[in-house]
């Protein structure tokens, strides 16, 4: 492990230390010997690729689980193995990626759920309750009503009252994870100032996340973890973010990942009838909201468009609503021409749409299945004669998939659950893009995956594109869309607010789109 | 037909349900599919009566009866908490088991295999229409109780949390196993009362005597929408219902199988969103964790 | 398949890879093997709290079930109902459904089967009333299960719910049809039926003379043949346990979640509907109110110690008969109401090894997304 780390002083005990962490989950082995130390009154990012083991180290940290082996102290105590409630007696106080609050109580109920003030030792006290919540409110800036319910508030909202909750047990150590996944930038900022005003206090800070910029932006110190080991421990000012990088993946890597010159497979001239269309789509969500409000777009045969924008702005709903997974309120969505609105999703892929689901587990395998099942999930019927299922095509259509995209291991009757999630991309992808298809919707198609696969997966986009194919791509990643796409259009609040062409894109000039301060050309 | 002796009639018919129907919903807000109550409250019947007849006082059948439908509820409770089994499977389990093991014991103790001996009851004065048994007074309190505990003290917080969000709540500290234990044991001793009532107002123990009541008190639980105020003014309708049956015997207006089928149609109708949707709480019967 | 050594992809996470047969086969094994040991020891304590042997008890039980021909038609009569509703329940649960309407559908379908035979005039060839009688039962029993399904794909109403109330709100009207209007005197039942009749299968071998057992059995044998090969082996099948396991992928690759649905529970009714074929036309040649009391119920045992396979379910079916006949042949010694605890305890104990097999058979599910 490599460490240019700041001199300690002997005196000053480490807020946080641990080290020599083992932690697996049956074959997965989550942390190898990791370690991190904390000192007191400092913000500390901790990085890493996803799967690197940040998560599971920090909830051990913070109870959670325990370690199969390894140390952890807490401003110099011995507190290995411990459960949630000392951890959070203690001072720690861990602020998840998933929202850990209860939708149907109030803001004051969550707050005090597990330590609720009672009079006469068996009522509940409301009103105590909601006078904390409010004086807390006051002291650290985290506005929010008490009794206001959960189900009502925004993300941005929810992320404050998850803060005011750990800070609500008296928490003096703040484990973040991932907090900006769901955030814009002006509430990233928000989030910086609330940070800073917490470690001016005294409080120190942990903050998991693996972008780049914001570590470079916020942080003190650095740790580095790569497939469940620590790697590197550095200032935040003694080091480059490329050189972060290279010590997350292990290999230099192109941070801007470069617009990779490939003759586009576009066909010279207009071709109207031909790719994919949208004509003033307008998707209703729950409570009425439009969550897709008046989207026109087209993508042409050999183009990619990419769709950034921070999560949470519609693109989930867009793509479902192409897709056949969610109806669509009104407007007209055509496929080479043809209006497939009010077609279902059977019809849709007879069509020649094709679908890289975002969330792969749940929408795009059967975990239970088999891969060479998982493998012709959506298209079933073609490897069916007289409603049987012809099991020698099935093999011959895995055996040949499984060598194309070198998915390992190259078992077709192995379960689906039991492959990395690269490797249950790459089984979507596969089925996804092994078929005749003149559309595809790819929905975050390297989320969660390993580096080799994402750049096994770009290559595989980047094929279609140049044989003629229309792509429509959504990421969260904004690199991954600047690199990979023609045009890129911004979706804020359900809307398109611009779409550029990608040469004229960059993060600074989509991010005031993104936030919606500024508005551009699209309808 | 005399409204007075209608309403004394309904409520007493109610109590079971009451009783049953209070202690459903508890464990579902918690988030344990309660198909049980059925075997609970037959093993309080049956323990009641045993209690009973050995002691000679209808309070410790009380007692015994209490313990029987907890000792119920703790299986189910180990079953599907413990060891996360599924929780209808279980609870249909749970019900056969009741009914097995209160024969099994019916032939032990009382070499029968329908009925336990004639045992002493509460009250008994027929000028009182039943509301001399203490039993019948505690019935009647028993959802107002319930509801002030699930709105107004912790428990209840706890309870409501780990039935929607048990991740929320077992990140602050909450044990839900523990709440969801205390949730499942209550709901056992509740609906074990229930039986208690039913068997000590019989004056004995008949095989299967409970015949479905656990099942018109979860109706009601349903049709009151996981609410015990709900639940338990579900419970007097279906009382209602019932001794209008009774008292209409004679005449042949309506069929009383039509009347049977009354809360049970109404659950459906309910499930149906016809009269509002009943949105059952978001963990309830999840066995993940 | 044979084992493959444990790889790591790319140093970022491991899979996990076994003989896949295998560990498919243990976590389906087991359980119900699990459960027999669970139903062995607590019979021992049930006997001894008797003051007998507990293996004198099991000698009589076997030989009064397996043992002697009219013990072994009894233990085949029982195990056909009980295969009826099992692969009833479990059809449904492949979908992901669970039908706890076993009892009204295939009291439904014993009702439906004696008024077609009833109405068909007497000379009507064996064959064909067979036939008409088997149909209108499957159809009786699938016209209860279809108000679940749609129910469920109308209004997103639970099925557990709606199939329990509704067998509450069925077995009350068939009570009514036959009290009111259908009953022999002093019965509660139908007049006989004459034109569709099973043969016994002591008709066939006089060594089953006096046991109930009938021709009904090759016909539940038929149907999990008929479920099997569907589940395993055409496209519909692929699509139900698709639903099943994950609906979300299912309706991602164009499967109509609705329709499956809607198909799995109508044909579970109608499943256990066929059911009532056992006692109406090979037993009784009448229909009764109440015979088809607790085998729904059962059905559900039958399912889950089965492991929701057709020939897993005829299995179970048959553990499951040897029990209730058991109880039977050793009331004499032990009380048969033992035989009602035993099924309570097994189902608890399979029910509480399923996952318990599968949490200790994988490792502990990790939230390793770190």
């Amino acid at each position: 492990m490599t460490s240019s780390a700041a001199p300690k002083s002997a005196s000053v005990v480490p807020a946080i230390r641990m080290d020599g962490i083992d932690k697996s989950f049956g074959a997965i082995r989550a942390n190898r010997g990791a370690s991190v130390e904390v000192m007191p009154g400092e913000i500390h990012a901790l990085v890493g690729e996803n799967g690197a083991g940040k998560s599971t180290l920090m909830r051990i940290l913070g109870g959670l689980m325990k370690p199969d082996a390894g140390h952890v102290e807490v401003n110099g105590r011995d507190v290995t193995g411990w459960s949630t409630n000392e951890a959070i007696a203690a001072g720690i106080g861990i602020v998840h990626q998933h929202f850990m609050l209860v939708p149907t109580l109030s803001v004051a109920e969550n707050l005090v759920l597990g330590a609720e003030p009672k009079t006469r030792g068996i009522v509940l006290d409301y009103k105590h309750a909601a006078d904390d919540v409010r004086k807390l409110s006051n002291e650290t800036g985290l506005v929010i009503a008490p009794e206001r319910l959960i189900s009502d508030l925004s993300v941005g909202e929810a992320q404050r009252v998850e803060i005011l909750k750990v800070l609500f047990r008296g928490a003096r150590i703040l484990v973040l994870d991932e907090p900006t996944a769901v955030l814009s930038p002006p509430e990233v900022r928000e989030l910086w100032a609330v940070l800073r005003r917490l470690r001016d206090k005294g409080d120190t800070i942990v903050l998991i996340t693996h972008r780049l910029d914001e570590v470079v932006e916020i942080s003190n110190t650095i740790t580095v973890m790569r497939a469940g080991q620590t790697v590197a421990r550095v200032n935040t000012s003694e080091t480059t973010p490329a050189e972060i990088a290279r010590l997350m993946v292990g290999r230099e890597v192109s941070l801007s990942a470069g617009k990779r010159v490939q003759p586009s497979g576009r066909p010279t001239g207009p071709q109207p009838d031909k790719g994919l269309e949208a004509r003033n789509l307008i998707v209703v969500g729950s409570r009425g909201i439009r969550v897709i409000d008046g989207v026109s777009f087209s993508v042409r045969p050999g183009e990619i468009l990419g769709i950034a924008g921070v999560e949470g702005n519609g693109q989930t709903e867009l793509i479902e609503a192409l897709a056949g997974l969610r109806p669509v309120f009104a407007g007209e969505i055509l496929i080479d021409g043809t209006d497939i609105t009010r077609r279902s999703v059977a019809q849709r892929h007879d069509a020649g749409l094709s679908h890289i689901p975002e969330d792969r587990q749940r929408r795009g395998l059967i975990l239970e299945y088999t891969v060479a099942n998982n493998l012709i999930l959506g298209v079933q019927k073609h490897f069916s004669s007289r409603g049987i299922i012809d099991s020698t095509r099935v093999m011959e259509n895995a055996m040949q998939e499984i060598s194309s995209f070198d998915i390992r291991p190259p078992n077709p009757v192995l379960a689906a659950r039991a492959l990395s999630g690269g490797n249950q991309q790459k089984v979507v992808v596969a089925r996804e893009m092994g078929r005749e298809f003149s559309v595809l919707l790819a929905s975050q198609p390297t989320r969660g995956v390993d580096v080799g696969a994402i750049e096994f997966i770009h290559q595989q986009l980047l094929d279609a594109r140049a044989q003629g194919k229309a792509i429509l791509l959504v990421s969260a990643e904004l690199n991954e869309v600047l690199a990979l796409s023609d045009q890129v259009a911004v979706m804020y609040r359900g809307k398109f607010a611009v779409v550029m062409p990608a040469a004229e894109a960059s993060e600074e000039v989509l991010g005031e789109y993104m936030i919606g301060t500024k508005k551009g050309n699209a309808a | 037909m005399n409204p007075i002796s209608f309403v004394t009639q309904m409520i007493r018919i109610a109590i079971p349900y009451l009783f049953a129907a209070s202690g459903g919903v508890v464990a579902e807000r918690a988030g344990i599919v309660s198909l049980t109550l059925e075997g609970f409250m037959l093993s309080g019947a049956f323990a009641a009566v045993l209690g009973t007849n050995y002691s000679g006082s209808p309070w410790v059948g009380v007692l015994s009866g209490v313990l029987g439908g907890l000792i119920f509820a703790l299986i189910h409770a180990v079953a599907t908490i413990r060891y996360r089994a599924d929780q209808v499977v279980v609870g249909v389990a749970i019900n056969l088991l009741a009914i097995g093991v209160t024969r099994f014991f019916l032939k032990l103790f009382f070499a029968s295999s329908s009925n336990s001996p004639r045992v002493a009851g509460f009250g008994g004065n027929i000028n009182m229409a039943g509301f001399d048994n203490p039993l019948l007074w505690l019935g009647i309190i028993v959802a107002p109780v319930m509801a002030f505990v699930i709105y107004k003290t912790p428990f209840g917080l706890r309870v409501r949390a780990v039935g929607e969000h048990p991740d929320a709540a077992e990140s602050v500290g909450v044990s839900v196993k523990r709440v969801r234990y205390a949730a499942v044991a209550l709901s056992g001793m509740l609906a074990a009362l229930g039986g208690v009532y039913l068997a000590l107002d019989q004056h004995q123990f008949t095989d299967q005597m409970t015949a479905g009541r656990g099942f018109i008190a979860i109706s009601a639980v349903i049709f009151g929408r996981w609410d015990p105020i709900r639940a338990a003014l579900a419970c007097l309708l279906f009382a209602a219902a019932e001794t209008l049956q009774i008292q209409l015997q004679g005449s042949h207006a309506i069929p009383s199988q039509f009347i049977e089928m009354i809360p049970y149609a109404l659950v459906i109708i309910a499930l149906a969103g016809v009269v509002g949707r009943a949105v059952p709480p978001a963990a309830l019967g999840r066995v993940e964790d | 398949m044979s084992a493959s050594p444990l790889t790591e992809a790319k140093g970022v996470q491991s899979t996990f890879t076994t003989a896949p047969w295998r560990e498919r086969a243990e976590e389906a094994l087991i359980p119900p093997l699990v459960a027999l040991l669970v139903a062995l020891i607590c019979g021992d304590l049930l006997i001894l709290s008797y003051g007998q042997s507990p293996a004198a008890v099991y000698r009589m039980l076997l030989e009064g079930t397996w043992g002697n021909a009219y013990g072994f038609g009894q233990v085949l009569y029982k195990a056909t109902t009980l295969a009826f509703t099992g692969l009833a329940v479990s059809f449904g649960l492949r979908a992901g459904l669970f039908n706890i309407g076993g009892e009204s559908q295939l009291a439904a379908g014993g009702f439906g089967a004696a008024l077609i035979g009833l109405a068909l005039p007497a000379g009507t060839p064996l064959i064909l009333a067979l036939l008409v009688c088997m149909i209108a039962a499957g159809f009786a029993g699938g016209v209860v299960g279809a108000v679940p399904a749609y129910l469920k794909t109308r209004f997103g109403a639970h099925e557990v719910i709606v199939t329990i109330m509704l067998n509450f709100i069925v077995l009350a009207l068939l009570n009514w049809f036959i009290a009111g209007h259908l009953h022999v005197p002093e019965t509660l039942h139908t007049p006989e039926i004459h034109a569709g009749v099973l043969p016994r299968l002591a008709d066939i071998d006089s060594r089953f003379h006096g046991s109930a057992a009938n021709l009904a059995l090759i016909v539940a044998v038929l149907v999990a043949i008929a479920v099997w090969f569907y589940l395993f082996r055409a496209r519909g099948g692929y699509e139900l346990r698709a639903v099943g396991l994950q609906p979300q992928a299912a309706e991602y690759g164009g499967i109509n979640v609705n329709r499956v649905w809607m198909r799995a529970l109508t044909f579970s009714g109608v499943i256990a509907g066929m059911g009532g074929i056992n006692y109406v036309l090979g037993y009784k040649h009448y229909y009764e109110d109440g015979f088809a009391s607790g085998a729904g119920f059962l059905g559900i045992a039958v399912a889950l110690v089965g492991r929701n396979h057709p020939f897993g379910v005829i299995i179970a079916a048959f553990f499951f008969a040897t029990l209730s006949q058991g109880g039977l042949a050793i009331h004499a010694f032990v009380p048969k109401q033992m035989m009602d605890v035993l099924q309570g305890v097994v189902i608890i104990a399979v029910a509480t090894a399923v996952p318990e097999v599968r949490r200790l058979l994988r490792g502990a599910r990790g939230r390793s997304d770190a």
